[in-house]
């Protein structure tokens, strides 16, 4: 099976809706945005718009303790905004999810993005998140859903790391060539 | 700028004959310790760190359990840190969401130095420009009883800045509400009559 035969991304969706996830919140990437244009379309999921990937880690923590399971969707960039807020689910042993659709590891043009997207396995380890990762599209939804049992049978934090491989490195060159 | 109310009388008023649909969600620090210690009760979560993040968890709770009110009792430095929460919140399902900022215009954790409510910065002003449908700030006693409607009846989000006395604290609060596992399992059980997760979901 070719990669180019596996929606993933709706693969995802559909882990999530079979798992009861019913709040995602999210500080948008491209890599993201099918998975949150299928949630906002779902009435059975809130989808919450953050200005900082650190709040993510708030919502997901009420959202546990109102009875409810969240997602947290971000790119990389975003990860060391999350590393403090981690102290709560942590310490209070509440199931927190992320997926992250990385940049800054496979063919990365920009510089600015690697030092985070490197660090990325390393910071949330040292946060005692468990770090799953995806590099091909037929490992996607397992990947997934093994972590969402986790998280949420296990109460532990995972993240589940989308690589770059996966998703698609931009191509500057490219997208200007079409502007 | 640093008020004159007694912050301890304006949370004993406000948590007075508290209605059991009132969540309450305290932010690090002086406000954790207010709480707790006028009534440690199981539907209070308390942040002992993570600090910024008393609104964030407010608005998840919030979406979760749209039936009940959800109230923030929280500092100025800590709302300071958190201000992204409040555009946040202007934009997500919190008609049953209050916060309530005890602002006595200092970091009274760390030796008093002022925070910017001290000043240029307005926080009431900053969640109306949020998008907050109520919005007040209150400097006397005499405001208490109304700002407590506000913050319990109102539609929501509602924003309360208390203009608040410096106060020195002692060891005056109960040691398990520091335990956040449970702490965090207590309010869900209280809540939802539910516990572990993976027990009984």
């Amino acid at each position: 099976m070719t990669d180019s035969t596996i929606d993933w991304r709706m693969e995802i969706y559909d882990c999530l809706r079979e798992h009861d996830i019913e709040q995602v919140c999210h500080v948008p990437d491209a890599g993201h945005a099918a998975v949150i244009r299928a949630c906002e379309a779902d009435n059975s999921m809130t989808v919450i718009g953050l200005t900082s990937e650190q709040d993510g880690v708030g919502v997901l923590t009420g959202a546990w303790l109102g009875g409810q399971r969240g997602v947290l969707l971000m790119q990389s960039s975003g990860v060391g905004n999350t590393i403090n807020a981690l102290a709560m689910p942590n310490a209070c042993r509440i199931p927190f999810v992320t997926l992250v659709s990385m940049r800054g590891e496979w063919g990365e043009f920009v510089p600015w993005q690697i030092p985070m997207g490197q660090a990325t396995p390393d910071v949330f380890e040292a946060m005692g998140v468990t770090v799953y990762r995806a590099d091909r599209a037929d490992e996607v939804a397992d990947t997934v859903k093994a972590a969402l049992r986790l998280a949420f049978d296990g109460n532990q934090q995972v993240a589940v790391l989308l690589s770059q491989r996966l998703i698609g490195t931009k191509d500057f060159r490219a997208a200007k060539r079409t502007l | 700028m640093t008020g004159t109310i007694d912050r301890e009388k304006l949370v004993t008023e406000i948590l007075a004959e508290r209605p059991d649909d009132l969540l309450v969600v305290t932010g690090l620090g002086s406000s954790t310790y207010d709480v707790a210690s006028i009534e440690d009760n199981p539907r209070n979560f308390y942040l002992w760190g993570a600090m910024g993040q008393a609104l964030p968890v407010a608005i998840g709770l919030a979406a979760a359990q749209p039936e009940k009110r959800v109230l923030v009792i929280t500092g100025d430095g800590e709302m300071l840190m958190g201000l992204g929460a409040l555009s946040a919140a202007g934009n997500a399902p919190t008609r049953n969401l209050a916060v309530l900022v005890l602002d006595n215009g200092h970091y009274s954790e760390t030796g008093g130095q002022p925070t910017h409510t001290s000043g240029s910065t307005d926080i009431a002003g900053v969640a109306a420009e949020c998008g907050f449908a109520v919005t007040r700030t209150i400097t006397e006693h005499d405001a208490i009883s109304h700002a407590k409607s506000e913050l319990l009846d109102r539609e929501g989000p509602v924003m309360v800045v208390a203009k608040v006395a410096l106060k020195t604290y002692g060891s005056i609060v109960e040691p398990q509400t520091r335990i956040g596992h449970y702490t965090a399992a207590r309010f869900r059980m209280a809540v939802t009559g539910r516990g572990e997760a993976a027990l009984d979901r």
